[in-house]
């Protein structure tokens, strides 16, 4: 691949990319969250149009209008969340869409091919098991063979380890490893260090859509990797620890708390911290490690295991958001447009859907008072609307952001917990968040900041600590805080840089 | 090729509100087609339509007689359906109603005055309507149990419930028909106007009409069903108890069907029978659809389906076209109003690949 270039609307995803793949080698490619690993495979297996730049295959230039034609140059892609059909089995799983010309199916010889694939590589599955009987290594096993059995030369893993337990990984490494010694090339996309050195000869890091190096794994390691994944600057200037010395005051305590998720995997696994007043106390970490769990449990949108939330102490009954809004925690939601807004409905509702109660006498809503405070809240927070009635879903994702804010901050607040709230937002909109945020945690606040971008968590926080597999890797206040240490503990390594 | 949808923005009011005329000016034009089919003359088919319906007071009173029950049955539908619950069984829970009239007004002694017994009436049948919305409403916020199927599936058992106790337990003495004895007459509802049907269920579901309307703009539970409706992860999240305005939402959608039912047997019939109702619990889905779940539009869109239905029956006896033709331009309706509901709120285009 040659200087590719990707870009969304005015959003670079990748440019000026260069990568080549050797037959027999397996490549790591190496980022954060959003450097645009994914972005640049899928130019590669034709899902996107690059906008700039060439692929070649053997030698030849190719252009990819669709995923079918770089099926027929030998290419097959993994993705992070499998495209099977459940109800079917494994073999029609398997030769779904490959059948050429037949009119008729031929289970028995493609029984056959299949089972000497399954022979070469070690990728036992029953073919005649339904998919969705299927444990999540057998699944992924299912679209490895289904790469294969297209004749897949090169083989894109999309973060294939992400939902494994850790002996589904070994077995997985152990097939790769087969498969490189057969002269296959392997593209393997991942955020854990320790995989990547593993199984990878050459690691690729990309940071914001572009290769920042390009190693030969024994040249490299964990620490050097960590800092091109996350970046060496610390930007001083940006970092912005409360001026005023933190309260030793304990808002909200978090005792070992359990979550398990809807698959039934602990995804918060016996977590303990305390927020203190007049701080800013911000989780960093890869996405998928916890973070929405943990917040979920703390908003009451979930219930965990077990463990224990104290705010102000007073125990949080579990998953019952109506005692956060009389608690007086402010929620920042980390989907704005799913959790944290009524987008059909006018601004007006939007900003009392957590105290509507206030604006009632007896059982009817006050219509005067609503309307009273509603334009005093828009006009305080300066959320941009033509009038307080129109639908929320006309007002663009910063504005929309700040009603969520302006909501949850009107009323008197002690804590807040905060996901991602800047996620999709421009750089305006994200000053003025981070601003209204430094201001609660100014006031006295107590702020839990759950980001995924650590400038982000960089910017904002007095304490980061990063949450890695549903546990807390380490935590250090921020004139502590090096970013490769950071970086290492995001990507599962626990030990200290040099 | 592919259809993609975008959504627009929204329309201005004004337009918002012309947009259920439209789909009926469009409807009555359409129904020019099945009419020529059945070998009708236009121009005499639609004069005699509207004649039918409109042309003379009494036709007018016998208009708003047949637009009882269907203002309650939609906005029964409206009412559920602004806060997400599928509600199908509207016809089930009028047969609840109705059932329930009829007992009380059969065995209950000739001497309770009015006064007393109507309200009891109205008020049990109320309750039971409820109750038999309650239970779907109760298997989809505790077992996750879809609603449109339960609530339709539920139509059926009260239907055989009805059809056990007409054969059976409440069968007229003496007759091998499926239908109760009578009333006492103290169970009537009394006609407002003389030489005509119009009576006081009438005038309570126009009451419906603006206590619906009062619940859904002045009060939190209007409020909450909103919320609930649009976005019930984020009305959880924010504090909403969303079981209990799906509970109080169910309660209050069937007990509106069960006055439907409750005005069929103590003004129309005075008896309990199996065709109680001819399918205005259906019915009333398309009519709430019409209205676009507003109570006004509502009733406003029942009188217009009551148009049809009492203005097909001299159309068919002027022209000889089928009295079906009703259901047929009622379907059609219900097409038109979702295709116009859906253009006004995407934007639709046709991409060829």
């Amino acid at each position: 691949m040659r200087n590719i270039k990707k870009v969304f609307l005015d959003v670079i995803a990748n440019e000026d990319v260069n990568l080549s793949l050797y037959p027999g080698e397996i490549c790591g490619l190496l980022g954060e969250n959003g450097a645009g690993k994914t972005t640049l495979m899928n130019v590669l297996f034709g899902y996107y149009g690059a906008d700039g730049g060439e692929v070649y295959v053997k030698g030849n230039r190719v252009r990819f209008r669709s995923p079918l034609d770089a099926i027929q140059q030998g290419i097959g892609m993994v993705h992070q969340h499998f495209t099977l059909v459940p109800a079917q089995t494994v073999l029609e799983n398997i030769i779904v869409g490959s059948t050429k010309e037949d009119f008729f199916l031929n289970f028995a010889a493609a029984q056959q091919r299949v089972l000497s694939l399954q022979q070469r590589f070690g990728l036992h599955v029953d073919l005649n098991a339904k998919v969705w009987s299927l444990p999540i290594g057998g699944k992924q096993k299912v679209e490895i063979l289904k790469a294969l059995y297209r004749d897949a030369r090169i083989l894109i893993l999309d973060e294939p380890t992400a939902v494994l337990s850790p002996p589904e990984t070994k077995e997985l490494f152990k097939t790769l490893r087969i498969l490189a010694s057969e002269g296959c090339s392997i593209v393997f996309i991942s955020h854990k260090l320790y995989e990547v050195s593993e199984i990878c000869g050459r690691v690729l890091v990309l940071r914001h859509g572009r290769v920042m190096a390009e190693r030969k794994i024994c040249d490299t390691d964990a620490c050097e990797m960590a800092s091109l994944m996350v970046g060496r600057e610390i930007d001083e200037q940006k970092q912005s620890p409360s001026k005023n010395a933190i309260s030793d005051k304990v808002v909200l305590e978090v005792k070992n708390l359990n979550v398990y998720n809807d698959k039934g995997i602990c995804s918060v696994n016996d977590i303990s911290f305390e927020v203190y007043g007049g701080e800013i106390l911000g989780i960093a970490g890869v996405s998928g490690n916890g973070q929405r769990e943990l917040a979920n449990a703390l908003f009451g949108v979930t219930e965990p295991s077990s463990g224990e939330m104290i705010l102000n102490g007073k125990p949080l009954p579990f998953g019952k958001p109506c005692s956060r809004v009389e608690a007086g925690m402010a929620r920042v939601p980390e989907d704005r447009m799913t959790t944290g807004l009524l987008l059909e409905l006018s601004v007006e509702d939007n900003l009392i859907m957590e105290n509507h109660r206030q604006f009632c006498s007896g059982k009817l809503l006050k219509h005067k008072l609503v309307a009273e405070y509603a334009d005093r809240v828009i006009e305080e927070f300066g959320v941009k609307t033509p009038n307080r009635m129109v639908q929320a879903q006309t007002l663009s994702g910063g504005n929309l952001q700040k009603l969520v804010l302006a909501r949850e901050l009107c009323s008197s607040v002690n804590m807040m917990v905060a996901a991602q709230p800047t996620r999709g937002l421009d750089v305006g909109a994200i000053e003025y968040i981070h601003n209204r945020i430094r201001e609660a945690r100014d006031a006295g606040t107590a702020v839990l900041l759950i980001s995924e971008d650590l400038d982000e968590v960089f910017a904002l926080s007095d304490r980061i600590a990063v949450m890695y597999c549903g546990r807390f890797m380490g935590l250090v206040t921020i004139k502590e805080a090096k970013r490769e240490q950071i970086g290492l503990w995001m990507s599962g390594v626990k030990e200290r840089c040099a | 090729m592919r259809v993609i949808l975008t959504k627009r923005h929204p329309l201005p009011h004004w337009l918002q509100i012309m947009i259920p005329v439209a789909a009926i000016i469009v409807t009555l034009i359409l129904a020019a087609i099945p009419i020529l089919f059945a070998g009708g003359d236009l121009k005499l088919s639609y004069i005699t339509l509207f004649k039918g319906a409109l042309g003379t007071r009494y036709n007018i009173l016998e208009t708003c007689v047949k637009a009882c029950p269907l203002i309650l049955t939609g906005l029964a539908v409206a009412f559920a359906f602004r806060s997400k619950f599928w509600n199908i069984g509207a016809e089930g829970q009028l047969m609840a109603g109705a059932i329930t009239a009829a007992a009380i007004g059969i065995y209950t002694p000739a001497e309770v005055p009015a006064v007393v017994l109507l309200p009891v009436i109205l008020f049990l049948g109320f309750l039971a309507g409820g109750a038999w919305a309650f239970l779907p409403a109760f298997l989809k916020m505790r077992m996750k149990i879809d609603d449109v199927v339960t609530t339709l599936i539920l139509n059926y058992v009260m239907l055989h419930f009805m059809g056990f106790l007409l054969f059976g337990p409440m069968q007229q003495p003496g007759s091998s028909w499926p239908r109760s004895a009578a009333i006492v007459d103290n169970a009537h509802l009394p006609i407002l106007l003389v030489r005509s049907r119009f009576h006081l269920g009438i005038l309570i579901a126009l009451t419906m009409v603006f206590i619906i309307w009062f619940i859904n703009e002045k009060t939190v539970l209007g409020y909450q069903t909103k919320a609930v409706g649009v976005n019930p992860t984020a009305s959880f999240f924010g504090g909403i108890n969303n079981t209990k305005v799906i509970f109080l939402t169910a309660l209050i959608s069937g007990g509106l069907a069960g006055l439907a039912g409750v005005s069929e047997v103590c003004a129309i019939h005075f008896h309990l029978l199996m065709d109680v109702s001819p399918g205005y619990g259906y019915s009333g889905i398309p009519i709430a659809m019409l209205g676009r779940l507003h109570p006004v539009g509502t009733a406003l869109s029942a009188f217009f389906f009551s148009v049809i239905i009492v203005g097909a029956q001299s159309m068919s006896r002027m022209t000889g076209v089928p009295v079906y033709i009703a259901e047929l331009i009622q379907g059609m309706a219900l097409i038109v109003m979702l295709i116009a509901l859906l253009m006004t709120e995407y934007r639709v285009k046709v991409v060829r690949d």
